[in-house]
């Protein structure tokens, strides 16, 4: 009897230490979750979703404080990931909040007067210029977030869509349009 | 007699090809205007390096090589570069591309051309030496041939396959330059086997080409290149199934050729090889078959970027034409309209009728007969593949192994339910591209972000140490004033200085200098709030420079105003 309890004893120290030495050796730093939702994310770090960055938005999920429904630059499709990865149910996007067609900033030189303002509001420093020098996008790097646009004093930054061209474009998902089988009238007097 | 093996699968489509490979090929007339696209290749398009109203020679580069896999554009011919615009390109998008617009003199007058002694030259030059002759992969892919043989060190190439095959029904280009200019392409060979270095040269023609197989083995006569006839099976002419058929290797599951010792180069490729290493010529023409509904099928010696349209009238297209294919019919792309031009992939122009193509019957659901897995040369399972692509499951067609589909168009062949399965392949293919695409671009984006979000924290602490140095100095100082015993904080702000006087003097001056730092430093800062400051502080020959620029823009604005005045249209470039 006492035996029995000292290796039960015994058992109860060894598995304790071990789950306690793992438990400090393999910590893991922040919550994972978070780093798995912002993969998903598109990293436009627009804030229409409401929080300040594709990271923020993404630990706001994690909290269950946000729906997955607010990332428009993500499309249905991110919703779908994001659904799958919580493994919550799909929910479509609110009247009014869907996706937009891409796009990039454009600055009109003509019209920029060099006030840094939106150097400062880019989230992805994709604006090249300094005060009193005419500003330019870094369309390559730009991820269509809008960001400069309110803040620009001369209205001189517009959306332009990106236009579909040969190295954009995808092959279509095939589509083939069903004709109605007509009765056979042979057959039919066969039978 | 070598053992040849097997590739799984095939198919024995009906073959076409008698009715254009028995007229010797012949040479279209000069057209009047050339459109040359500067995308021809796989890889980046061309760099325009001639402007609008140029005069230029045949032979002469109009758009060098781009970046690491790309290759030049030359004029097919004398004339002047009249545009440089948007066109129709044959691309199955149908969308306009960036084209050189040729106007032809008539003169056809060459640049200076001259042989070259590629033994004598180091390969790295003579691989540069390809890549702005712009000489590209002429049995289909348009790969440019300099990439293939700049391997990697490392790397080794033991066998060169060079591929006859052609396997595709209906076109007979090949076949026609095998026979008639046998003794170039073994020239052309002798080029590629110095290239890659290789110890075996093979060269692998379909039997269904007899008199192919005897010019080309009378061409090799006396030399180590061995001619193979290979069984006539579509599609022997697939890189991979012809390097199987040839040494039994397996290129593996997204690997390159190079990756088991071997490379591999179409007939037409070495062709122009030699026109280019024995002649100077760099790519600027090539057989394309003309047939199917037209009065006399055959092969035609066409100018890159010549109009589809005078292609087709060599051969004089029949009534009841109804569209037309470019390429074969198995992987060949359908056009309505001709209005494109030849470019360096073109090799066939199928007329299409009613009776030769008859419409494709409606597809219906899969009755999952596995008859598609049964003839697929890549040993693919085409119906998951097809189930998979249709749900837009991309993730399971990769584990399919979708990359390694050739699109040959066997299993479409083979369906008994009809079933455009090569299309789903394409939209599935596509659609991965594009989302790795956009999942980099969120990669760097994120990058770019977290960099920006560190410095701006970086700086937000320099400015508070900044400001927390200030504060310690002057709390350093203001004790010196408010106590009636300076002595010991003085000596703590100035240690070197023992003079009493001196100290009590510097005290006095500090602190009132402290006031005058704050204050410059507050309007500094509103200053900074609202413009930042690096525009001050420039010497002279920055002032020089900004007032240069700002004349240069003045003038530039003046001539813009005029310009509009004149109602010129800007120039396309």
């Amino acid at each position: 009897m006492i035996s029995a309890l000292w290796v039960m004893i015994g058992i109860s120290l060894v598995l304790g230490a071990v789950l306690g030495y793992s438990a400090i050796r393999f910590k893991v730093e922040g919550n994972p979750l978070v780093e798995k939702i912002d993969a998903v994310l598109p990293q436009t770090q627009c804030g229409q979703c409401g929080y300040p960055g594709c990271k923020p938005y993404a630990e706001a999920i994690a909290k269950g404080e946000a729906d997955i429904n607010l990332c428009p630059p993500g499309g249905e499709e991110g919703i779908h990931k994001l659904a799958e990865l919580l493994g919550v149910e799909f929910k479509p996007f609110g009247e009014g909040k869907g996706p937009r067609a891409k796009a990039v900033a454009f600055i009109d030189e003509n019209t920029c007067i060099g006030c840094t303002l939106c150097l400062q509001a880019c989230p992805v420093d994709a604006i090249v210029g300094a005060a009193k020098q005419m500003h330019t996008i870094v369309a390559s790097e730009c991820t269509g977030c809008e960001l400069c646009v309110e803040p620009c004093p001369v209205d001189c930054i517009s959306m332009q869509a990106i236009p579909e061209d040969i190295s954009t474009w995808k092959w279509p998902y095939p589509v083939f349009a069903i004709a109605p089988v007509r009765n056979n009238p042979q057959k039919a007097e066969a039978s | 007699m070598r053992t040849l093996y097997r590739f799984h699968g095939g198919i024995h489509p009906e073959e076409h090809k008698l009715e254009s490979s028995e007229a010797p090929a012949r040479r279209a007339p000069l057209p009047k205007k050339l459109i040359l696209p500067l995308h021809q290749h796989i890889g980046n398009g061309a760099k325009v390096a001639v402007q609008v109203g140029d005069k230029v020679l045949k032979g002469q580069m109009l758009a060098s090589a781009q970046g690491m896999i790309s290759a030049a554009i030359h004029a097919p011919t004398s004339g002047s570069v009249t545009a440089i615009a948007q066109h129709p390109v044959p691309h199955p998008s149908g969308l306009d591309g960036l084209c050189i617009h040729l106007e032809s003199d008539g003169e056809d007058r060459w640049i200076e051309r001259a042989a070259l002694d590629f033994r004598a030259m180091p390969k790295p030059e003579l691989l540069d030496r390809l890549r702005d002759a712009g000489i590209v992969g002429l049995g289909g892919a348009t790969f440019p041939t300099h990439v293939k043989y700049g391997l990697p060190s490392g790397q080794r190439i033991d066998t060169l396959v060079i591929n006859g095959a052609e396997c595709e029904p209906w076109i007979t280009t090949d076949d026609r330059l095998m026979r008639e200019h046998a003794d170039g392409i073994v020239r052309g060979i002798e080029v590629l086997r110095h290239l890659s270095g290789a110890g075996e040269v093979l060269v692998g023609i379909e039997d269904n080409k007899p008199q192919a197989i005897t010019a080309m083995r009378a061409a090799c006569a006396g030399s180590d290149i061995e001619v193979v006839a290979v069984p006539t099976l579509y599609p022997s002419g697939g890189e991979k199934q012809l390097i199987r058929i040839l040494t039994g290797k397996e290129v593996p599951s997204g690997g390159r050729p190079t990756n088991i010792g071997v490379a591999c180069n179409n007939v037409a490729t070495a062709y122009a090889i030699h026109r280019f290493v024995d002649h100077g010529e760099p790519m600027i023409s090539r057989l394309v078959t003309v047939t199917g509904n037209v009065r006399t099928p055959m092969n035609v010696e066409v100018l890159i970027g010549t109009p589809l349209t005078e292609v087709v009238e060599c051969a004089e297209a029949l009534p009841g034409t109804t569209g037309y294919i470019l390429g074969g019919p198995m992987m060949g792309l359908e056009v309505d309209d001709l209005h494109l031009p030849a470019v360096k992939s073109t090799n066939c122009i199928i007329a299409k009728s009613a009776q030769l193509f008859p419409p494709p019957p409606p597809a219906m659901p899969c009755i999952r007969c596995t008859r598609c897995a049964q003839v697929c040369p890549a040993d693919l399972q085409p119906q998951e593949l097809h189930w998979f692509s249709k749900a837009k499951n991309f993730g399971k067609t990769q584990e399919y192994h979708l990359f390694d589909c050739i699109e040959c168009g066997a299993c479409a062949y083979v369906c008994p339910s009809h079933i455009p399965l090569v299309q789903y392949f394409r939209f599935a293919k596509s659609e991965i591209w594009q989302r790795e695409h956009e999942q980099q671009a969120a990669e760097i984006a994120r990058e770019r972000h977290e960099f920006r979000m560190f410095r701006q924290e970086r700086e937000k602490q320099e400015k508070a140490e900044r400001l927390a140095q200030k504060e310690k100095a002057a709390q350093a100082a203001k004790p010196a004033v408010a106590t009636p015993l300076p002595v010991a904080a003085a000596a703590n702000a100035d240690p070197d200085d023992t003079l009493q006087m001196r100290v009590d003097a510097d005290i006095a001056r500090a602190n009132m200098q402290l006031r005058i730092d704050a204050a410059a430093a507050r309007a500094k800062e509103q200053a900074a709030a609202a413009q930042p400051k690096n525009i001050d502080a420039l010497t002279p020959q920055q002032q020089a420079e900004i007032a240069e620029i700002e004349a240069r823009r003045a003038k530039l604005r003046e001539i813009a105003s005029d310009a509009g005045a004149d109602d010129e249209p800007p120039k396309q470039i």
